[in-house]
């Protein structure tokens, strides 16, 4: 099925793969490293036609549609799809994906496997070392002169002995821990099961988890479950002494309370990657010595883009010759999704 | 023991200042109007010196002291006590080894990543109220970066050991091959700094390695060389430094110390590769403590006659 030569092959021999809107890594890198002479890409965000419309239009002739966060693929967008038989999304997170849908329909899903896990797992040790010691608000102390001028920083305080709790122990929080371990943390966990083989200790619910550790490092899913999962019992069984670090989903913590807790000192500090409502943050961290934030770009190294545009590719040409998937999404043991938007 | 002279070189620690308060008559340094005539007016009275990386025991002021006996620096670098003069008056010098290797090697590591994955930038990105879907701060990978270590002493192992739970590759540079270490040695810091991706300064100050972060070095890193400095100040040489970071000729830096603290060159301000801290290394509440009392016990063991819990002379 290869076509040599995409100016002597007639377009329209090529099978298509449906873009609803294009994927942050398509908007920040550009869509021709994702390029494949064995494919092409229907752009609907670039016709003027309104998308019911242009689904319609284009409806028998897309087998494969490429998705991200911010573009749910919803049972509704499925049905106008009779031959859809892939979604491949290049975001870490399903939850933007009706799982439920796919596999009732029979329609494949790849995902970015392990690719992002690195990064997730750098930015979530990154972040809690940020906060404890004070890094990016020690850094502005400086840049604004006020080392010379108003003297000695507060102080931090220690990351080593430590009790680490990580809500999810996957691909990513097993990534975490094992980065912490050399810090002198010790390690525990909660998950929808126990993990037999794992050398860390398991907690059933994640208030009991937050009880017993200094700090909560939010690696999960979100899922119907695990939505606001991190409640305003789990947030004081924290306690004031303690951190949480979101590199996650934000609604898996319940924001509202987050932020009262940070702003009456219930808990000692937050790093957070992601929120509720992106891209809008709540303005009273912006206040916080003790918060640092990110805009949801824990996977957004240009090394992980190589790997993105690899993967992404590989998947669709596996698609399209037949072949079995690079990382395809087991489909039969599901958490509840709604496909609901990220 | 409240009888004993204690002069305290500069403020550092509160907790401590209240300790030493208690237990001896502390003199603080830093308070006196003229510094030279309190020297010659209480030259008899003080038996001890507290100093820390600011400010210690240079050998005026320990000709000034013919009373001192010991000199218990609040740090574990002794780059500001005249120790040649100390062994030649039988001064005992003590530091803080140990009890501070973690929290330096976590800020290290703390320093990288954020200067990789730029945290305080995208903290200030998000800060700024700015933040539109679409627009996102790029970053570089930190996992499996080649980390070349500077003296692999205590700090520098330690360092080691944390990213090696990254997959980095660690090479280092050190004054002797340590033929038991499974990492690459180099014989010069050059060779070094050519062969890593993040070069971090851990070694002690001396005559020898001041500057050892020079022209010739910054070179040798490159556009994508990333310099962490949690050593001293005066490792490198200040104003090379700062003009390969302006000209880009240097990837990034993360610094937790000055040439001249508490003064940092203003043109490091606007640069989104730069993570300058106020020497904070050792600064946690937990490990400050551990330190203050490490002072006080070497103080306490010396005028009981007892064993020094931490000598260096």
């Amino acid at each position: 099925m290869a076509a040599e030569d995409q100016s002597q092959t007639s377009q329209s021999d090529l099978p298509y793969v449906l873009i609803l809107k294009p994927p942050p890594s398509f908007v920040l890198f550009g869509d021709h490293f994702f390029h494949s002479p064995n494919f092409q890409y229907l752009k609907a965000y670039e016709s003027p036609l309104p998308l019911p419309h242009f689904l319609h239009t284009h409806a028998r002739s897309v087998q494969a549609l490429l998705s991200s966060g911010g573009a749910p693929v919803t049972a509704d967008t499925i049905r106008l799809l009779p031959r859809l038989g892939l979604v491949v999304t290049t975001s870490q997170g399903l939850n933007h994906i009706d799982l439920s849908e796919c596999r009732r329909r029979g329609i494949a899903v790849a995902g970015a496997g392990t690719i992002f896990s690195a990064d997730c797992a750098d930015s979530a040790v990154g972040l809690l070392i940020d906060v404890l010691r004070k890094i990016s608000a020690a850094n502005r102390y400086v840049k604004q002169g006020l080392w010379s001028s108003q003297g000695i920083y507060p102080l931090g305080y220690k990351l080593g002995g430590k009790h680490v709790g990580i809500v999810g122990l996957g691909s990513i929080g097993t990534e975490v821990a094992k980065r912490l371990e050399p810090f002198g943390c010790s390690i525990s966990y909660n998950s929808r099961s126990k993990k037999p083989l794992v050398p860390y200790t398991f907690y059933p619910n994640v208030v009991e988890l937050a009880a017993n550790c200094d700090a909560l490092i939010i690696c999960c899913a979100l899922t119907d479950e695990t939505h606001h999962l991190i409640s305003k019992e789990a947030l004081l069984a924290l306690g004031k002494d303690g951190v949480i670090i979101n590199i996650a989903r934000g609604p898996i913590i319940d924001e509202k309370e987050l932020v009262h807790c940070l702003v009456k000192g219930e808990i000692r500090g937050a790093g957070l990657d992601v929120f509720e409502h992106e891209p809008d943050v709540p303005v009273e961290l912006f206040a916080l010595d003790n918060v640092v934030m990110s805009p949801h770009n824990a996977v957004f190294t240009r090394e992980s883009f190589d790997d993105l545009c690899k993967l992404v590719v590989g998947n669709l040409e596996a698609f399209f010759s037949n072949e079995p998937l690079l990382t395809p999404v087991a489909l039969d043991d599901l958490p509840h999704f709604s496909g609901r938007k990220d | 023991m409240e009888s004993i002279g204690v002069l305290l070189a500069c403020p550092m620690n509160s907790y401590l200042e209240q300790q030493l308060d208690k237990r001896f008559k502390l003199y603080r340094f830093w308070t006196v109007p003229d510094k030279s005539s309190f020297l010659a007016s209480h030259k008899d009275s003080i038996q001890a010196v507290v100093g820390n990386a600011a400010a210690g025991a240079d050998a005026e002021l320990i000709e000034a002291l013919p009373k001192l006996e010991i000199v218990a620096s609040f740090s574990v670098g002794l780059d500001k006590i005249d120790l040649t003069k100390c062994k030649e008056k039988g001064i005992r010098v003590t530091n803080t080894p140990d009890v501070l290797t973690e929290d330096v090697a976590d800020l290290a590591i703390g320093l990288m990543l954020a200067v990789l994955r730029k945290l305080c930038e995208s903290d200030r990105y998000v800060r700024s109220g700015k933040w539109k879907r679409g627009d996102y701060v790029l970053t570089t990978k930190f996992t499996g970066k080649k980390v070349g270590i500077i003296g692999l002493g205590r700090i520098g192992m330690a360092i080691a050991k944390r990213a090696e739970a990254f997959s980095c590759p660690i090479s280092y540079y050190s004054r002797t091959e340590k033929p038991e270490i499974k990492y690459k040695y180099y014989p010069s810091v050059v060779e070094l700094a050519a062969h890593c991706d993040i070069l971090v300064v851990a070694c002690p100050l001396t005559k020898e390695t001041h500057h050892i972060i020079n022209r010739e070095v910054i070179n040798a890193m490159g556009p994508k060389g990333v310099l962490i400095n949690i050593g001293r100040g005066p490792h490198v040489d200040e104003p090379e430094l700062v003009s390969a970071l302006v000209e880009r000729r240097l990837g990034g830096a993360g610094l937790d110390v000055f040439e001249n603290e508490p003064y940092v060159p203003e043109e490091l301000f606007g640069l989104d590769n730069v993570v300058l801290l106020p020497h904070v290394g050792s600064g946690t509440v937990e490990t400050r403590q551990a330190m203050a009392d490490l002072v006080i016990g070497n103080l306490e063991a010396h005028f009981q006659k007892k064993p020094l819990l931490t000598p260096v002379v």
